[in-house]
């Protein structure tokens, strides 16, 4: 019987909360110039008291919701005490024995099977300060110390990395959904640790957490090595000790950090400086009502209402801003504008503009509704598809409304048959040779005659209309020889 | 009469109606800190330029208000204060009685300070404290110990010795202390000082360095009750920066004060007549619940039978939360740092180890071991349980009586150096008075008379948030007696001069 | 149940305070009749009775999501022992190197 993995995730996010979790210095720390971001509570100086941001709590609440999870009716915040620089106080206000949330899921979907990984429990507490090595000593910005952190932890639910990237992938769709965090990995807003043990199917392996992950990249890529090497040694017939790992990212190994013996005595206990707190069950309903459609659930829908391929639906939801977009154009698309061009248009042409400009959806400037009005341009044969992906071009750039651009450029589709019959006429006229081919039944160079009334309409001839009147033309010649 | 010698309310009214200026009485303060400090020592920092200047402007306020007829000035305008060390004030040296804060320049004024200082006060200095508040005889600052004003060759008690000495000794009208245990109650029945705890929640404690935070209040040290009713209608109230201080309206508890205690129901816990007790002081306390008893309330025997844990639950709850909150004292961001340390936990354990005196490593060493792995339920969450039997206790007791009377301290002022080898021998310095912060309750002491020449201090212990009966008592009884207008002789095993009453 | 030196240095440890070898010896012994004392605690039946961590009833406090001022970098860092330019500087932790 083959090894298999069992892996669980601890997913550190920042909140997206204007300040910071037990004080008011801002929160929006990344550009701040070090240590001016601080006050007597986030640096620990003697006699500051921490005071709850209920901001804070309100997102953790959300996020618990949106993932399932029993909300508490009782929480508090208790003491975590270790010693480290970049917590001030010494100890980290934390939640231990009353977490927020938890016993929720978070529903993922890998090769077509759909699995629902437990979580375990969210709980709240604040963000370290910023430590950077540098020679000889370690320099302290205490910006981040005190940001409102949520911990989000799952069951030893997976079983493969590709089960890992697809959770992670959805949970950080979900909490960008929920507004509650940036997303942003590269500003340290979503971190994780990851726990694996390898053994053989029913039995127990030994557990190994490896800390401080912070991308996808790290997580899938310190798993598979994880993984590979504990596989190494139980095949070899060794044993794996249960340690702590660290990443090193440049080498794209773990190293170990700690031995179970050095495992730290946190020494938790309520934190006598902040009363707890009693949800009452009026509010989190009221919350539960304010949940957004999240993005499974709307893939689904997309599915089921537009006839959506499950990987375009998947495309569309996982940022709530392209769904919000997609949603806007299919509301406002007028007859013959369907949801499925709406998302071939979407998910093709306007993605691939965001890519190559490296823009997100909201900093396109085209509107839903002037997407639609172009799409019903080229669904009346009014504009050609060619034509319509160039005018998408100038929009995205300039986000001026598709008719000003068709009628600037003179795009508009020739589809007036008295218009296009003596442009037809003059290229058989001119093109004698291949009319004669066209004659004899060489069915093959009417794309060269299209070719050339296209050239000679500067592409705006409707296609269909040109390839007709061709034929008819040719038709009429034969008829009277 | 001598300026230095004034109640608050005394000076307050002099300056008000303009018979001294606040520069004049702030001077007089002065040259009598320079005077006895030498032999009191209650300051560790002492602000003389700053105080001038908070006179004059005080001053200025006074003259201008004379002029224009203005009656509505800040209840302390021009009265010179002493405050303890373990209370934040901005710019002005913060070392909490230990090395480890030695040059530590808080950049925020504690909320009660600044709270005085919107009414007007004038800073004399920082008053010593045992390190950290830890300790019942403020013989554990690291700088020096400071003396019992009625015998030099005593302690003061504390850990607000410094500010209790400072207002026995003339060397300020009142002053705040802060009571984790007793620390405020103790040394002013030592010093022969009223003393008042409020209930944890009545003040806030944003700026006060925390010890204790389930147990930490900000308290007071006046001459007589009325400055003590004057001082918390000035520093009560909601904070919110203090999670844990409740927004209740405050009282004017002044205008609440009242000699008629006919009829009012007084507890007397028999477990607060133990062994160990001076019979000096029990005859003295017991003196003074007759003279309660004459001005007409009804004495009751009423019992809080687990009263003989207290003090092993605050032994264990109290260095729980000590051992976290010193945490952040590593040489990093503020005070003291071990020189020379190149790696990080060398400047850690060099620096603590260094900068923290004996009793707070012990307390350090004794609350991490009771909330350590294996350790947690045996003694800290043991010791959370019995304290919820504690506050049972008082709130049967209180189901029939209006206040509890008893003594402050079991014993008088001890000979300095007779209880530092012997932590458990000190920690019972505190039995009477660490009860009531397990329970969060309010608690008063004033001075009932001497045993022994020194002074003995009678405890007012109210319900929660009942501060203004248990001043109505102190005030009482205060007023019927000689006591609050006795004055320490300042010398070495003379004890008190009666003449001085 | 007299503390072991070892247990001794573990706590000064946990509690990162370096003690002389006097202090350990002494604090073995203070420790251990401090804990004797407190074991009278356990002759109390608590089985049913909830701990009390904090002696009043307040619930609910928090704070609304408001930014305000913090205080000045020069403040942040007047009182640190050692800094470099606008950082407090600490020195590095010999750990084991990957």
């Amino acid at each position: 019987m083959p090894y298999r993995p069992t892996i669980g995730m601890e997913v550190h996010a920042q909140l997206l909360t204007r300040s910071k979790m037990f004080c008011g210095c801002s929160a929006d720390y990344w550009a701040a110039p070090p240590n001016s971001q601080v006050c007597p509570v986030d640096l620990g100086l003697p006699g500051a008291l921490p005071v709850i941001n209920a901001r804070a709590v309100e997102a953790t609440v959300l996020t618990g919701l949106a993932l399932n999870c029993e909300i508490a009716s009782v929480t508090r915040f208790d003491r975590k005490n270790y010693p480290y620089p970049d917590l001030p106080k010494g100890y980290q206000i934390s939640q231990y024995e009353l977490p927020l949330c938890r016993n929720g899921w978070l529903e993922i979907e890998v090769d077509g099977e759909r699995r629902r990984i437990r979580i375990r429990r969210v709980h709240l507490e604040e963000d370290t300060a910023k430590l950077t090595h540098v020679e000889g000593c370690s320099l302290l910005d205490f910006n981040r110390a005190g940001v409102p952190l949520m911990e989000i932890v799952s069951e030893p639910d997976m079983h493969s990395v590709d089960e890992v990237r697809e959770y992670v992938t959805q949970l950080r769709s979900v909490l960008r959904y929920l507004g509650v965090n940036s997303g942003d990995m590269e500003k340290g807003a979503m971190r994780f640790e990851v726990n694996v043990s390898v053994a053989r199917e029913g039995e127990r392996g030994t557990k190994v957490e490896i800390k401080n992950l912070n991308s996808f990249r790290a997580v899938t890529r310190s798993l598979e090595y994880e993984i590979a090497r504990q596989t190494r040694i139980l095949e070899r017939g060794g044993h794996v000790e249960q340690v702590t790992m660290g990443w090193d990212e440049d080498r794209e190994l773990t190293f170990e950090q700690r031995s179970k013996e050095e495992a730290p005595d946190y020494r938790y206990f309520p934190d006598p400086d902040l009363p707890p707190l009693t949800l009452d069950p009026a509010w989190v309903d009221g919350l539960r009502a304010r949940l957004p459609e999240l993005p499974r659930a709307k893939a689904e829908r997309y599915q089921r209402e537009y006839g959506l391929s499950a990987y375009d639906a998947g495309v569309l939801t996982a940022e709530r801003a392209v769904a919000e977009f997609f949603e806007a154009a299919v509301a406002a698309a007028p007859a013959g504008v369907d949801a499925k061009m709406i998302s071939n248009w979407l998910t093709g042409e306007l993605f691939r503009l965001m890519r190559a400009r490296e823009r997100s959806i909201e900093q396109v400037p085209i509107t839903p509704r002037d997407l639609v009005a172009l799409l019903e341009m080229v669904a009346a044969g009014r504009l050609t598809g060619a034509s319509g992906k160039e005018v998408l071009e100038e929009m995205f750039v300039t986000g001026r409304p598709p008719a000003e651009v068709v009628a600037a450029r003179g795009l508009a589709q020739i589809s007036d048959e008295a218009a296009l019959r003596p442009v037809v006429e003059k290229v058989l006229e001119e093109n004698p040779g291949p009319l004669a081919e066209l004659l004899a039944g060489k069915e093959p160079v009417l794309r060269f005659l299209m070719g050339q009334v296209m050239r000679a309409t500067r592409g705006q001839a409707n296609p269909q209309l040109a390839q007709r009147l061709l034929q008819e033309a040719a038709e009429r010649r034969r008829r009277a020889s | 009469m001598e300026l230095t010698s004034l109640t608050i309310l005394e000076a307050g009214r002099l300056l008000r109606r303009g018979e001294v200026s606040a520069v004049e009485l702030t001077e007089s303060v002065l040259d009598r800190i320079v005077a006895v400090d030498n032999q009191v020592r209650a300051f560790l920092t002492l602000t003389p330029e700053l105080a001038l200047e908070q006179a004059r402007a005080a001053d200025e306020r006074l003259t201008a208000a004379r002029r224009s007829g203005e009656g509505d000035l800040p209840a302390l305008l021009g009265i010179p204060m002493a405050v303890k060390d373990v209370l934040c004030t901005e710019g002005v040296p913060t070392t909490c009685g230990s090395r480890i804060l030695e040059g530590f320049l808080p950049p925020y004024d504690a909320t009660v300070v600044a709270r005085l200082e919107q009414a007007g006060y004038v800073l004399l200095g920082k008053t010593n404290t045992d390190e950290f508040a830890m300790g019942s005889s403020t013989e554990n600052s690291a700088y020096f110990p400071t003396r019992n004003p009625w015998d030099l060759s005593r302690v003061p008690g504390g850990s607000s010795g410094g500010s209790a000495a400072a207002v026995a000794a003339h060397e300020a009208l009142g002053a705040l202390g802060t009571d984790t245990g007793g620390s405020v109650r103790q040394p002013a029945a030592l010093c022969g000082v009223v003393g008042l705890k409020p209930t944890y929640g009545r003040v806030s404690r944003y700026g006060l360095v925390a010890f204790a935070s389930s147990l930490d209040q900000v308290g007071t040290l006046t001459r007589d009750v009325a400055d003590s009713a004057l001082l918390l209608s000035i520093i009560a109230g909601h904070d919110a920066q203090d999670s844990t201080c409740v927004d209740l309206p405050v009282p004017n508890y002044l205008e609440a004060l009242s000699p008629e205690i006919a009829g009012l129901r007084i507890g007397v816990p028999e477990e607060y007549f133990g062994p160990g007790m001076d019979p000096g002081v029990e005859a003295t306390v017991r003196e003074a619940l007759g003279q309660l008893e004459a001005l007409g309330a009804r004495l009751e025997r009423v019992s809080l039978p687990h009263t003989s844990y207290a003090l092993p639950v605050y032994y264990l709850i109290a260095p729980a939360e000590a051992s976290s909150n010193l945490a952040r004292y590593d040489g990093v961001k503020y005070g003291h740092a071990a020189p020379g340390a190149d790696e990080l936990w060398e400047l850690y354990k060099r620096t603590r180890g260094e900068g923290f005196g004996a009793e707070v490593k012990r307390r350090i060493m004794l609350g991490t071991y009771a909330l350590s792995a294996g350790y947690y339920d045996a003694f800290y969450l043991k010791a959370q349980k019995v304290r919820t039997l504690i506050r049972q206790d008082f709130d049967r007791a209180f189901e029939k009586v209006d206040v509890l009377a008893a003594p402050t301290s079991p014993t008088v002022a001890f000979p300095i150096g007779a209880r530092v080898e012997d932590p458990l021998q000190m920690y019972l310095s505190d039995i009477y008075t660490l009860s009531l912060n397990l329970a969060g309750l309010c608690g008063i002491s004033v001075p009932c008379g001497f045993a022994d020449g020194l002074p003995v201090g009678l405890q007012i212990l109210g319900r929660a948030f009942d501060e203004a009966t248990i001043l109505r008592v102190a005030y009482a009884y205060e007023q019927s007696t000689p006591w609050h207008t006795c004055h320490p002789s300042l010398s070495v095993g003379q004890g008190a001069d009666p003449a001085g009453c | 149940m007299p503390l072991t030196r070892q247990e001794v240095e573990h706590i000064a440890e946990l509690a990162k305070l370096a003690l002389s070898q006097e202090e350990i010896e002494r604090f073995q012994e203070q420790l251990s009749a401090i804990l004797d004392y407190a074991a009278v605690l356990q002759r109390l039946d608590t089985e049913a009775i909830p701990p009390t961590a904090q002696v009043i009833e307040l619930k609910n406090v928090m704070r609304a999501d408001e930014v305000s001022p913090s205080l000045p970098v020069e403040d942040v860092l007047g009182n640190a022992p050692s800094r470099r330019d606008s950082y407090f500087c600490v020195p590095p932790v010999i750990e084991v190197a990957p």
